[in-house]
């Protein structure tokens, strides 16, 4: 793989990306359905930053997540990497051109397989490529259990030995081996117990600052993403509602499903009275989603054209685009029609 | 992965071949269950010399029904004479031969067809459960009868049968567990890394399986030697080879409890019986010398568990304690706490 020049271009670039997922029928032969898990997601991610991608649980982040390293194939929609397009490449090539992202993943359980000791865990990666001896490997495998602060004497231990903070201190230096520049980290933290939060996201910026890695932060805790990412998304039932620099979403948010969630989580200031937003409802069912905007049925300001007429994102401020028609308006005749009219009086509740 | 590689894999695993016999020889099971599987198949090989009489000898009529004695040390067949002592040792080598090799075999392709059904999937998948379904729902033992009328009564087609019908059990639990395997986590990390299925198919997804398929040699293994009696007493077996399941047949037939020969009875019943023994401890040890960091938790104990039903015991069990967890509680709230007393 040919490195560009980080100035040519973002290193990682999705254009309407959908994916969507067959759901079985009641019957066999009735119509299929389709989980849309993410659709129409254009972003960027630039070289050296810290991109978050925020949501509530389901709205499709992982699914995000492993579109772009090349782990789900794409409904529609192209991924570039390095301005490689990922999914046109043939297999072989594909391989060798994903070779530089790698993931941190949501659950660090599963994430290893427990028949491995934790020297054939972390060695794993460098083992599939078949290029390094075996003490070539073993000095690679003890500098990283020490970079991840574990103990030379923890490589012949098995993962049920550790906890979860542990075992993602393994999977962190297992990601790390073959010095990716891309690393998706989903959700590293949510799985663990909170004491243990801080050192995990503190061992992940000491890395990235001394590797020069570019992250994708998948997350549904704000103040980290706030904390850590210099850019983010801000995802609802699959589609982006609000995305730029997280200084700009924090400062003004302008979504009303943002605001929402900046509204419940930072409330840091207890001087201020809380006004909270309530969302009524639970997140509706991703399987043929309506085709207006996804959030009118939880939507506080809702009105009556959202239901039925999408939401394009629109750029409120350089580089700051949202996706709602407070924002971007209805034209004069969606206006004459009175689909700007709320759907019912709200009383902030 | 290229070839040479497997193969150099191969070579060094069987390099380590020593060094994992040694481990089962260090577990207290493994070699319980060693020197009784290693006792046997040397009584098999050694039959001509340790038998004392010739078992296939039907003419001695003087001798027929003899009791115990110290020179037929289980006396002799009521029909035609034979020294029982002499057939249990030969027995054994039928015996022995039937349960693990079609155990081995069964085993070898219920696995195979379970984890190409399960991680390839979509053509290969759908192929092989329809395979399965047709194989369900065909009786084996009428199959059974048909065939040796057919292609004689050879224990060769024998196997055959057994193991052409039986894989499709095995293949359906393993294909289940390869579909949950598959989607782990750690799977998806091998992938990124460049691993080919072939490398993640016999690294993660078969080693995964292990515990089932040990479990399922052993369970088949023992239960083929019963079948084999089974069969051997409607008659389908090779009539003239000896075996456990067929002198177990003639003990009936000779009327053996009619004349109180109950040691008739017993010794190839004790000759199974060590065989599924020996098979278990070997089975339980093997995989958790795969699994080293399981053994508390190995899921082949899970398995012996499900199968006499404690497991469901130890669920209902967890079940009432969680619930005195539960109401504990409110007791204490009424009562004064220590923290009171002191304060
Ligand atoms: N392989 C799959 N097949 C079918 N549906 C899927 C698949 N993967 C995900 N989905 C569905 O897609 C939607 C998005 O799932 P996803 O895992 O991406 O959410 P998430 O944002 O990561 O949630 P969480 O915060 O709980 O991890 C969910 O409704 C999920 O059920
Ligand atoms: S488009 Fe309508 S429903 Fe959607 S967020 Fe904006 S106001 Fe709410
Ligand atoms: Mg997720």
């Amino acid at each position: 793989m040919i490195r560009n020049s980080p100035d040519t271009g973002p290193l990682l670039e999705m254009e309407n990306v959908s994916v969507n997922f067959p759901v079985k029928g009641p019957y066999p032969f009735s119509k299929k359905r389709w989980i849309q898990a993410v659709t129409n997601v254009s972003l960027q991610v630039s070289e050296g930053e810290t991109f978050g991608i925020v949501g509530e649980s389901g709205c499709g982040k992982t699914t995000l997540a492993n579109a772009m390293i090349g782990m789900v194939r794409p409904t529609a929609g192209t991924v570039r990497f390095q301005g490689v397009d990922l999914y046109s490449l043939k297999p072989q090539v594909f391989r060798e051109a994903r070779r530089e992202m790698q993931m941190i993943f949501q659950d660090p359980f599963s994430s290893l397989n427990p028949r491995f000791s934790v020297y054939e865990i972390i060695r794993e990666p460098l083992y599939i490529r078949g290029q390094a001896s075996e003490t070539a490997m073993k000095a690679k495998v003890l500098e990283l259990l020490k970079l991840v602060g574990l103990d030379e004497d923890d490589m012949y231990r098995y993962p049920s030995d550790f906890s979860g903070g542990q075992r993602q201190r393994i999977g962190i230096a297992r990601a790390i081996i073959l010095n990716p520049r891309f690393l998706v980290c989903d959700e590293p933290v949510s799985a663990l117990d909170v004491s243990v939060h801080a050192q995990i996201l503190n061992l992940l910026m000491d890395i990235q600052k001394s590797r020069h890695l570019t992250y994708v932060f998948v997350s549904h805790n704000l103040a980290v993403v706030k904390n850590i990412c210099q850019n983010m998304v801000v995802m609802y039932l699959g589609t982006i509602m609000e995305s730029g620099s997280s200084d700009a979403i924090f400062a003004n948010p302008l979504h009303p499903y943002t605001k929402a969630l900046l509204s419940a989580v930072l409330d840091i200031d207890v001087t201020k009275p809380r006004d909270r937003i309530l969302l009524k409802g639970d997140t509706p069912s991703p399987i043929d989603p309506p085709p207006g905007c996804r959030f009118w049925q939880r939507c506080p300001s809702a009105m009556k054209g959202c239901a039925t007429i999408p939401a394009k994102l629109a750029e409120v401020e350089p580089g700051h685009p949202v996706a709602c028609h407070l924002i971007s308006g209805f034209s004069p005749q969606q206006v004459a029609d009175g689909l700007h009219e709320p759907v019912s009086p709200k009383s902030g509740g | 992965m290229s070839r040479p590689n497997v193969l150099l894999q191969v070579a060094q695993r069987g390099g380590s071949l020593v060094s994992f016999v040694r481990k089962l020889w260090q577990h207290p099971q493994g070699r319980l269950g060693l020197i009784l599987a290693g006792w046997l198949v040397l009584v098999a090989i050694l039959a001509p010399i340790l038998a004392p009489y010739d078992p296939y000898d039907v003419t001695q009529r003087a001798a027929k029904g003899l009791r115990p004695s110290w020179q037929h040390p289980l006396g002799t067949t009521t029909t035609t004479g034979q020294d029982i002592f002499s057939m249990l040792i030969y027995g054994s080598r039928v015996s022995l031969m039937i349960g693990i090799g079609t155990g081995v075999a069964l085993a070898f392709l219920g696995a195979l067809m379970g984890v190409m059904a399960g991680y390839l999937g979509g053509f290969v998948d759908n192929l092989i459960m329809r395979v399965v379904d047709v194989m369900l729902v065909i009786p084996t033992l009428p199959l059974i009868i048909v065939l040796t009328s057919l292609l004689g009564r050879s224990y060769f087609v024998i196997v055959l049968v057994f193991v052409i019908f039986g894989w499709t059990g095995l293949a359906r639990v393993i294909r289940s567990l390869v579909l949950v395997l598959k989607n782990s986590n750690y799977v998806k990390a091998a992938e990124l890394a460049g691993a080919s299925r072939w490398y993640i198919m016999t690294k993660h997804i078969l080693p995964g399986t292990s515990h089932l398929i040990i479990m399922n040699t052993a369970l088949t293994s023992a239960g083929i030697m019963v079948a084999e009696a089974g069969l051997s007493f409607l008659g389908l077996g090779d009539p003239t080879a000896i075996s456990w399941g067929k002198m177990l047949a003639e003990a009936q037939g000779g009327g053996a409890l009619l004349f109180g020969a109950w040691w008739w009875i017993i010794a190839p019943g004790i000759g199974i019986f060590l065989s599924v023994f020996s098979f278990m401890r070997i089975g339980i040890v093997i995989e958790e010398v795969f699994n080293p960091r399981m053994k508390a938790s190995s899921s082949i104990y899970k398995l012996f568990k499900h199968l006499n039903n404690t497991y469901l015991d130890e669920v209902f069990r967890s079940m009432e304690e969680e619930e005195t967890l539960v109401r504990e509680p409110p007791d204490r709230s009424n009562a004064p706490t220590p923290e009171g007393c002191h304060g």
